[in-house]
């Protein structure tokens, strides 16, 4: 597989602490990788840097290069807007605008000065088709975002990120917050997904992460301990760390 | 020692009794403006200007003078007010000039209003040559009014939980754009919440406006609407006595002989059309909400 996203060196400091310690890192293109590992161990401060959405946090400094595509995206040149629509974020809570189902996954190609509302038409159904979630609405995308239940919402938002047609998806725990069943239908979109999109998940459930991904990552304290293929990690880990913490001895 | 439970009681009773007594208070106020008050309001109390010495005199021209000057001052504070709450609540950066601007703002909120007019007089009024005039008034008013806009819009956008707003950031959006766009519509039920007590406050000022929107109006000429001619009722620069301004006046030096029905009936027509005022901007809000979120 090749490449889409090579991370050299990185580190970040919030302040005086250092959450990320010279991680380097690959991940394919058009297959899943999770990141896996204890709290505060630095996996969502990873991803949260793939879109450049820590630039938000005061006092945040990062050495190191992250490449997307061949272009590293902290370069001066890149626009942070026109990065995140191309790596678009699904969050650990549904986080819906208090809108129409419609207006929700309009909104990204709207505001990007879309305005034919023929291709409006299709590309919220091409989206909702994508996130599983049109047999389930297509008589209701007038209602309320927030009259739909919790896996619904969050398959909405996955809609959402797709509408901007963004070549990676981050999900930043997106199933932590529902039930077993929106969990699994989650689990099986993001399979479908896989063909077109990059898809990179952090996850604190180690058997989500072995059922779902093609490749994990083992974060600790900031570094990356161990980083192969999902069958591999977790069925033969070569660092005693991996093994510790996958079989349940700490974390 | 006493049981929780009676301890539970005699707290519930007593927050009961005081809520009790603010609402009976304010009923009472209320009545008593009301009933007092009422009985002289006419068509013709609201729309005839007021007399001096002779019996019969309205308040049209100050009624009028009221709602203008709380649309001028509107028209000033409300831009400023959003520009600078946004700023606070997205772009400043937190430290000391930070907190140095914020504790301005309080102390702003907090001048005695008599001391505004003063310096209206001085600096607005004199220094600047605007004279005794509604752009003059409608300007000091914006002096305490700026500083609740500032603060509401600061908080209503606070308000918007922090998942809204990488919602917005995440899909591409500049952060000027998720502002408007997303933050905005639906901090928009606290700013209007604001806005309505800010313009309460413009509704009941009098000590602020005796030395600037002045204590006369000029015999305005309601069939003249051209705002630059000095007996139009549009024209800002002109002196402006406000409704409150009215009845401080009639009631210490009017020598009219109904002074104090002119007076009651000027209360409770203040009033009512502050209750109006806030009930209609209430709804418009619930509106403007539905409108920007689909919600029911």
């Amino acid at each position: 597989m090749q490449a889409l996203i090579e991370i050299d060196k990185l580190n970040l400091y919030y302040g005086a602490f250092q959450a990320l310690k010279n991680v380097s890192l690959t991940i394919p293109e058009k297959a899943i990788t999770a990141f896996i590992g204890p709290s505060g161990c630095g996996k969502s401060t990873l991803l949260r840097t793939l879109n450049r959405m820590n630039d938000m946090i005061p006092g945040t400094r990062i050495e190191g290069s992250i490449k997307i595509s061949g272009k590293d995206i902290y370069s001066s040149e890149v626009e942070v807007e026109s990065l995140r629509k191309n790596v678009g974020m699904v969050f650990q809570q549904p986080n819906p605008f208090p809108k129409s189902i419609y207006d929700n996954v309009a909104y990204g190609p709207r505001l990007h000065g879309m305005t034919n509302k023929k291709k409006l038409d299709e590309i919220v159904e091409s989206s909702l088709r994508s996130a599983a979630l049109w047999d389930e609405v297509k008589d209701y995308l007038k209602r309320s975002a927030l009259s739909m239940s919790g896996g619904q919402q969050q398959r909405l938002c996955i809609a959402r990120a797709l509408a901007v047609n963004p070549d990676v998806l981050l999900m930043d725990e997106s199933t932590s917050a529902l039930d077993p069943i929106s969990t699994l239908k989650i689990e099986e979109l993001v399979q479908e997904l896989k063909s077109q999109y990059t898809i990179v998940m952090v996850t604190h459930n180690m058997h989500q992460a072995a059922r779902v991904s093609n490749q994990t990552v083992f974060f600790l304290n900031g570094e990356v301990v161990e980083s192969t293929d999902t069958e591999t990690l977790f069925s033969n880990p070569s660092d005693r760390r991996t093994e510790d913490y996958i079989s349940g001895r700490f974390g | 020692m006493m049981k929780a439970k009676t301890v539970d009681k005699i707290a519930t009773a007593v927050i009961i009794s005081v809520a009790a007594f603010i609402v009976i208070l304010l009923a009472g106020l209320l009545g008593y403006i009301l009933v007092r008050g009422l009985g002289h309001v006419s068509v013709d109390f609201l729309t005839s200007p007021p007399e001096t010495i002779s019996e019969g005199g309205g308040i049209g021209p100050q009624l009028f003078n009221s709602l203008f000057l709380l649309f001028l001052t509107m028209i000033i504070t409300v831009p400023l007010g959003l520009g600078a709450g946004i700023y606070m609540s997205e772009y400043a950066k937190p430290g000391r000039v930070t907190d140095f601007i914020r504790l301005l703002v309080e102390v702003l909120s907090s001048f005695p209003s008599i001391v505004v007019g003063l310096f209206g007089l001085l600096v607005l009024v004199n220094m600047f040559g605007l004279g005794f005039s509604l752009f003059a008034g409608a300007l000091a008013l914006t002096v305490f009014n700026l500083p609740l806009m500032v603060r509401i819009t600061e908080q209503g956008l606070k308000s918007v939980p922090r998942e809204q707003k990488e919602a917005g950031l995440a899909l591409g959006l500049s952060k000027w754009k998720t502002i408007t766009s997303i933050m905005m519509p639906i901090a928009i039920p606290v700013i209007l919440t604001g806005t309505i007590l800010a313009s309460g406050r413009v509704f009941g000022e009098a000590a602020a406006l005796l030395f600037t929107a002045g204590m006369s109006s000029p015999r305005l000429d309601f069939s003249d609407w051209n705002p630059l001619s000095p007996f139009s009722p549009l024209n800002p620069f002109r002196p402006a006595e406000t409704l409150a301004v009215h009845i401080w006046k009639i009631n210490s030096e009017g020598l009219a002989p109904d002074a104090a029905e002119i007076a009651a009936g000027a209360s409770a027509v203040l009033i009512i059309t502050v209750l109006l005022f806030n009930l209609v901007a209430r709804w418009l809000g619930r509106l403007i909400h539905r409108k920007f979120t689909a919600s029911k």
